[in-house]
């Protein structure tokens, strides 16, 4: 069933490039995380705060860091083109033999 | 909304781990009985999955000059029911905690509370109005994703903000600060993520006949 159409899902995809886009290109910043603001904040309000745990293993570096980041999504991105290669693959063959055996149409 | 690795006090993460396993359980379950008894459904379930891991990888630019990252967990809320999303969050939380230092084990609990059990939640009862109002799947879809994601940023801010009361406002006063710190920055990130999982549920859904074997439009299936 389909529940946007073409020309609707082109604009909420320009909707989005727009929405990242525009901030960077006209508001100027230092663009880090908001989650490293949020700890900021703890350590504002508690100075001097000593986390009392630490993650058992940090990346050694900010590539490889960002290399895992960019591989989670890689994966992430791989699983959903071959779910939806897969899906609209059985559509065209169902499609393909509904056409190639006429006698299965109903009359 | 990832809570570091240490930045809640014990009691806190016990609290949180403990309201939220029970979540994890039934949703693990739930998991269980959606791959037995709609086998057909595996591959629009891994979909909803690979979703919530692409998207809480990507740290998007914000009006505020500064960087956060959706959730993704509507989509999989609103097609499958947000228990299902409750395992499929905790998953990529483990995985952003382990490999990436992002998040933490002793603050998993909070974390999942606030993405994988808050967020569905939300974006499920807010789609299930919008759909109730009559309106469209694509709109209700829409609400859901984009409210879910700020009810997640909503969450933490009250985790955080149970922890850290400040000294002089309180805990009001403590979660205006965290959710000032997130609030702006996440709004056209949540209106971002909104149109995406409308554009994806629309590419699963267009050519089959996913929506009413899930139950989500009163169709028939042929």
């Amino acid at each position: 069933m389909i529940i946007s159409s073409r020309r609707t899902n082109i604009l909420l995809l320009l909707g989005v490039v727009v929405l990242v886009v525009v901030p960077l290109v006209f508001i100027k910043g230092e663009y880090g995380g908001s989650d490293d603001q949020g700890t900021a904040a703890i350590e504002a309000l508690r100075p001097g705060y000593k986390p009392w745990f630490t993650p058992i293993w940090v990346p050694p570096s900010p590539e490889i860091e960002s290399l895992l980041f960019a591989l989670q999504a890689g994966l992430g991105a791989g699983v959903i083109g071959y779910v939806l290669g897969r899906i609209h693959g059985a559509v065209s063959a169902r499609d393909a033999q509904k056409k190639s055996t006429p006698g299965n149409v109903a009359h | 909304m990832h809570i570091m690795e240490g930045f809640l006090p014990a009691t806190h993460c016990i609290f949180w781990g403990a309201i939220s396993a029970p979540f994890v359980i039934q949703g693990g379950r739930k998991l269980q009985r959606i791959m037995r008894d709609q086998p057909q459904m595996r591959l629009t379930l891994a979909a909803s999955g690979a979703f919530t891991f692409v998207l809480s990888a990507l740290k998007m630019p914000s009006v505020t000059g500064s960087c956060s990252h959706p959730t993704g967990t509507g989509l999989g809320a609103v097609l499958f029911g947000p228990p299902v999303m409750a395992v499929l969050g905790a998953i990529v939380l483990l995985f952003q905690a382990l490999l990436l230092a992002h998040g933490g084990l002793t603050t998993l609990g909070a974390n999942i509370f606030s993405m994988a059990i808050v967020g569905p939640w939300v974006s499920y009862f807010l789609y299930r109005l919008c759909r109730t109002m009559g309106l469209s799947i694509a709109v209700g879809v829409f609400v859901g994703a984009a409210f879910g994601d700020l009810a997640t940023y909503l969450t933490t801010s009250v985790e955080l903000a149970a922890a850290y009361p400040d000294a002089a406002s309180g805990y009001v006063g403590a979660f205006l600060k965290f959710f000032g710190v997130f609030a702006m920055t996440q709004v056209p990130l949540a209106i971002a993520e909104g149109f995406l999982t409308v554009v994806v549920m629309n590419a699963l859904s267009s050519k089959t006949h996913v929506l009413e074997e899930l139950g989500l439009v009163r169709g028939q299936m042929s």
